[in-house]
């Protein structure tokens, strides 16, 4: 296990020192030279160049990376090419927080409806609710985010108008009944966004469940468990279950990609002002500080995740962390 | 998330042999699922829309008329008009073509070309090459694919415009290079992230038939490593590969539609699914125009539907054998 981990953790700074390299070289080869854009209408050659040196564009591309990545790892990630006199940091920091929220909520709704629906429709495999939840989920995750939100967001907010058309107010909201009782609420901006974003995650997490809960149904031991004489319904959740959670430890990592990539159209299409959103208007406005910053953040995000997982993986199950020394 | 299953215990590459017969029993099991029929027969309709487009399509994709702008589906426009007057029909058909052209490069060039080949290399070579790519696959497996595909396509697309711009002045073969053009970022931006996959599926294959006696019996008559691989080991894969692919294809589809909804995909004015569904999505567009979203929105999510339900039974069916 150590040696595992060791060697995991080694490729890691490795794999940040690529990724990142990789990233900034991209975002400065990208269209237009990143002076003209911070420029905006100024074409003297002089002011130019004083903006070259003062957003350190000048020199070689790895003179200009050291640069960058010594004040990335202090946070400092330079000052926005559009919103001048702000710094990538202070416009990015609250939109992490309103995503983070936004992202920690939806992974839990996946979780808490998945695992339900997977167990129930392994339970009456054979009956025709089996089928039906199934091909359900699977028809309601393959319509893409950006189709099924604006009807959604139409039928709800405008024809009904049950819940708000978009924007953010933060978690919680207060209720007031005949102005005096205040009763906290969740807030109603948020029904939308974690409707659209929970469903395509809980579908592929209720039929990981589904497929892991009937391959451990026919393990020696359940037929132990009923043998002598447990009752289904024990069987299911004390044998069952626990045995058919072990893969979700990797869905976890790939629900929560899921719904960091909706994040993207969510945001956008509801006005949140999170990451997704403001990645869009970066990528609108060509700020490329700003899209070299968040698609930073989002992939070292991504990278320690997987990392997490994977441990975590080979702490439960013996056999990765034996089979991945076999094969190198 | 399509099917997660380990890669190793699906069934035995042996078994695979790229004979007659594994075609046609694979093709007799699928045959008896009703769903999967089905899901070949929509995707067959739009891909087939797509690929007769020029000759079925009643308009050009950019014939405009602004007198006749967002139009309710009628005689002349079966599926009504855009905000410029454009046939949302005929729209649709090149957008389901642009969808073909570029899920399908996709896949021969990253998965096919990259993802098989270097999937071949460390499955036969093992040792440090085999680390080495599979390495580096773990690199790009733990980026987000999205956020990097965004950043990528931003970055590519506009030199790949002037170089477009640039093209079409050259005398003659102007159109044919900037079709290409409109679609080569995109393409290049998505190969770049979707070998790993099938890399890994395909070494995963390898390390089972590596010890296999026809091919100890072919190194030991001194057969050079790029015949072994050529002549030995991809014609008992290659089957499986390409149905393993076939099933992957959706996904593909799925992120081009979202790339060019993002604005750094297929570049007007080549039509795209993405950027219908874009145009015709805020909610007072929506009350007013439901066609401009729905019509797009219903190709791509029965395309999408459909490759979801076809992935699901290929497995089945490999996994039963």
């Amino acid at each position: 296990m150590t040696g595992y981990v060791i060697r995991r953790l080694a490729i890691l700074p490795l794999t940040l020192f690529i990724v990142s390299f990789f990233t900034f070289a991209i975002a400065r080869y990208g269209p237009g030279d990143p002076v003209t854009v911070a420029a905006g209408q100024v074409r003297d050659p002089e002011v130019l160049e004083r903006i070259r040196e003062e957003r350190g564009l000048n020199g070689t591309i790895f003179e200009q990376y050291q640069r960058w990545a010594v004040r990335a790892l202090e946070g400092d990630f330079g000052e926005s090419f559009i919103q001048q006199g702000y710094s990538v940091r202070e416009l990015v920091v609250p939109k992490m927080i309103v995503s983070a929220q936004l992202n920690v909520l939806s992974i839990i709704f996946v979780f808490v409806i998945g695992v339900p629906l997977g167990m129930l429709a392994a339970w009456f495999q054979g009956k025709w609710i089996d089928p039906f939840i199934i091909s359900t989920l699977l028809f309601l995750s393959a319509i893409p985010v950006l189709v099924i939100l604006p009807p959604i967001q139409w039928l709800l907010a405008v024809r009904f108008h049950i819940i708000p058309v978009g924007g953010w107010g933060g978690l919680i909201d207060i209720f007031w009944i005949g102005g005096v009782i205040a009763v906290p609420i969740p807030n109603p901006h948020l029904y939308l966004p974690l409707i659209v974003l929970t469903v395509p995650g809980f579908s592929g997490v209720a039929r990981l469940v589904r497929i892991t809960a009937l391959q451990v149904s026919r393990e020696d031991y359940v037929r132990t468990a009923r043998a002598k004489g447990l009752t289904e319904a024990t069987v299911a959740l004390r044998h069952v279950l626990p045995n058919a959670m072990l893969p979700l430890v990797t869905a976890i990592g790939l629900s929560l990609a899921g719904i960091v990539e909706g994040s993207y159209f969510t945001e956008t299409l509801l006005g949140i002002p999170g990451i997704g959103a403001f990645t869009f208007e970066s990528v609108r406005s060509r700020d490329y500080d700003v899209i070299l910053a968040t698609t930073l953040i989002v992939a070292v995000f991504f990278i320690v995740m997987n990392l997490l997982t994977d441990l975590a993986y080979a702490r439960i199950d013996p056999r990765v962390r034996l089979g991945a020394s076999n094969v190198s | 998330m399509t099917t997660v299953a380990p890669a190793s215990d699906l069934h035995s590459p042996a078994a695979a042999a790229a004979s007659r017969g594994a075609v046609a029993l694979f093709w007799e099991r699928l045959r008896k699922k009703k769903l999967a029929m089905m899901s070949l027969v929509v995707i067959v309709l739009i891909y087939g829309g797509g690929i007769l487009a020029p000759v079925i399509a009643p308009y050009s994709y950019t014939q405009q008329n602004i007198d006749q702008a967002l139009q309710g589906p009628s005689r002349a426009h079966p599926l009504g008009t855009d905000r410029l007057g454009r046939d949302m029909l005929s729209r649709s058909l090149y957008s389901a073509r642009t969808t073909l052209v570029v899920s399908v490069a996709v896949l021969v060039s990253g998965s096919l070309l990259i993802g098989n080949g270097l999937g071949l290399i460390a499955g036969y070579r093992g040792g440090w090459v085999d680390n080495m790519i599979m390495r580096v696959g773990e690199i790009f497996s733990s980026l987000p694919g999205l956020p990097m595909l965004i950043l990528v396509n931003a970055a590519l697309s506009p030199r790949v415009d002037e170089f477009a711009k640039w093209a079409a002045r050259l005398p003659g073969g102007g159109g044919v290079v900037h079709d290409f053009a409109s679609y080569s970022s995109i393409f290049a931006a998505l190969s770049l992230f979707f070998w790993v996959g099938t890399a890994r599926y395909v070494r995963s294959l390898v390390l089972q038939l590596r010890e296999r006696d026809f091919i100890l019996a072919a190194q030991a008559l001194g057969a050079s490593t790029p015949r072994i691989l050529v002549r030995h080991l991809l014609p008992n894969i290659a089957f499986i590969v390409v149905l393993q692919l076939s099933a992957t294809l959706g996904s593909v589809a799925g992120t081009e539609v979202a790339l060019t909804w993002f604005g750094v995909g297929v570049q007007p004015p080549t039509p795209s699914f993405g950027a219908m569904i874009y145009d015709g999505s805020g909610t007072r567009t929506f009350q007013a125009y439901p066609h401009l979203l729905l019509v797009p929105g219903l190709f791509v999510s029965s395309l999408l539907f459909a490759f979801a339900l076809l992935g699901d039974a290929v497995n089945d069916v490999i996994r039963d054998r």
